[in-house]
């Protein structure tokens, strides 16, 4: 059964047209990354899924439960999907403890014991532990980011949406936060990722989308997208990357 | 990016506090105080010299600056000053409730909100446009007038009302700015967990909004401390009218700088305060060991 399916998804800010009807099937336990230029849609396409933002067109299933339909709860299906964002955006009044335990505490209901608990074994199982009392301006990004995945994880999510997890952090740091994402990868987490790690999306994608101006152009296994890509658009795009020294 | 515009507003808010706390010489050394100390010596002196040579100095020092009137009239302008800090206290609560209230109004997106945000504009509009002292004199004698049953004729409490009602107009603003100065990407992030609106905004928007008004809600507090003296044009004795009535019966103004140094007694330390909540805020958010 799929885990999420998207069917004609668009979805226009102004007369700025950024998703054109996109067709996407996550299996469970299936990673599929989505690669493409900046203002493809990616992080749009996330936002969407979440319901972040609303769509105009198309429709979005998590499961069997289709989340766009008129009425449906939007807090009970961001409940389901965690997301993390390029910028972290951890909540900066509150140390690394409490920005893992609000959610599960205030929507899940969850006493605060039950709630630090699995707090605490998220952190340990990440290296964190330590840092449960400190501030987030306290840590440094990769941290920071790594924390932001773990409060999504305290969630106990059934699909992780991860937006350019690793943008906004200095090169050294990167790979502390992508040891993590590999780690929920083999744990079976179904995820879907935007990303400008191509060595890292070739890894550990099952399957590669290629965003091209709110289109998915291309998508397959990851060796063949890298290695033998069909769409001239595509070739164009990895040849830039190759070029930059990315891949 | 998101959290570079939250750490920069905290900077701000850092820089700012050190403004207020520019009084002190930390990090300026022994020779940095010993100009300062100078400096301000010379500065005193230079005006004293000034101020006590001038023409009217005798008649004005008579007048306003006998110790015998200050000192007489202080006890009594005291016990009536209680009457102002009484109403300073009561008043503020409210405010900051019923302000709060107005400002999340304001805040509220989307089109069906648009009559409560209309309201809630019209109302900031309307309580910072109208005189303080004419709605206190509005409601002071207009309300009791009315009669209504179950209604309190006191003219204080009515001139509580209008105080509550004006200085909600103002620190309404002063949160809207805070929630405004909160990054958008933290509402994201709270509901992209699940929270509801409402959630979101009670643990990390107004947490977030509120730490980043205190130094502008602190000023709006000393400027109602002060407005309490308005009460006083109703008739009530209050700190203002007593040292009115005593400056009449000596025909001397010494009662008026007891008055003063009342209300100045009250706001100071307001003042400090402050910049005690906000170094302290930050110590606790900068606490803690190094990076790993």
């Amino acid at each position: 059964m799929s885990a999420l399916r998207l069917d004609g998804v668009h979805k226009s800010f102004g007369s700025n047209e950024v998703l054109r009807g996109i067709d996407l099937d996550v299996a469970e336990h299936e990673v599929v990354c989505l690669i493409g230029a900046s203002g493809s849609g990616k992080s749009t396409l996330l936002r969407c899924v979440n319901l972040l933002e609303p769509i105009d067109a198309g429709r979005i299933f998590l499961g069997d439960e289709e989340v766009t339909r008129r009425g449906a709860d939007a807090n009970a299906v961001r409940r389901r999907i965690g997301i993390v964002f390029q910028a972290f955006n951890l909540f900066p009044h509150m140390t690394v403890l409490r920005n893992v335990t609000l959610a599960p505490r205030d929507v899940l209901g969850l006493s605060r014991a039950e709630a630090e608990e699995r707090g605490l074994e998220l952190l340990a199982r990440f290296g964190l532990e330590h840092r449960r009392d400190e501030y987030p301006d306290r840590l440094s990004g990769g941290q920071q980011q790594r924390v932001a995945i773990v409060r999504a994880l305290a969630m106990r999510p059934e699909l992780m949406l991860l937006d350019e997890v690793t943008s906004a952090l200095d090169p050294e740091l990167v790979a502390e936060v992508l040891n993590v994402i590999r780690e929920l990868a083999q744990g079976g987490m179904t995820m879907l990722i935007a990303t400008h790690e191509m060595g890292f999306a070739r890894d550990i994608a099952s399957r590669v989308c290629f965003l091209d101006d709110g289109l998915i152009l291309e998508e397959g296994p990851p060796t063949e997208i890298f290695a033998r890509p069909k769409q001239p658009r595509t070739q164009q795009f990895l040849e830039r990357i190759i070029e930059a020294g990315r891949l | 990016m998101a959290s570079e515009g939250d750490r920069r507003s905290d900077a701000e808010v850092a820089r700012r506090s050190r403004l207020l706390g520019s009084l002190r010489l930390e990090g300026e050394g022994a020779r940095g105080v010993a100009i300062a100390l100078l400096s301000t010596a010379v500065f005193v002196v230079a005006v004293v010299v000034a101020v006590t040579q001038s023409a009217g100095w005798p008649e004005v020092r008579r007048v306003f600056f006998s110790w015998h009137d200050i000192s007489g009239s202080f006890p009594e302008i005291a016990r009536a000053f209680v009457l102002n800090v009484k109403i300073f206290l009561v008043c503020e609560v409210f405010i900051l409730v019923f302000a709060l209230m107005i400002a999340v109004l304001r805040s509220l997106p989307g089109p069906v909100f648009f009559p409560l945000r209309a309201l809630a504009i019209m109302y900031a509009d309307l309580a910072r446009g109208v005189p303080t002292i004419l709605v206190i004199a509005l409601l002071g004698f207009g309300a009791p007038a009315l009669q209504l049953t179950g209604v309190p004729t006191s003219r204080v409490f009515w001139a509580g009302v209008g105080l509550v009602l004006i200085y909600s107009g103002y620190v309404a603003e002063v949160y809207r700015a805070g929630i405004e100065s909160v990054h958008p990407s933290q509402e994201a992030a709270a509901r992209s967990l699940g929270l509801s609106r409402f959630q979101a905004l009670r643990r990390v928007i107004l947490p977030q909004a509120i730490r980043r008004v205190i130094p502008p809600l602190l000023n709006d507090f000393i400027g109602l401390q002060k407005d309490t003296a308005l009460v006083g044009t109703l008739g009530v004795i209050e700190a203002f009218n007593q040292s009115q009535i005593d400056s009449n019966a000596t025909f001397t103004y010494g009662a008026y700088l007891a008055a003063a140094a009342l209300f100045v007694a009250i706001t100071i330390p307001l003042a400090r305060l402050t910049d005690l909540l906000i170094a302290r805020d930050r110590r606790r958010r900068q606490a803690g060991g190094g990076l790993a």
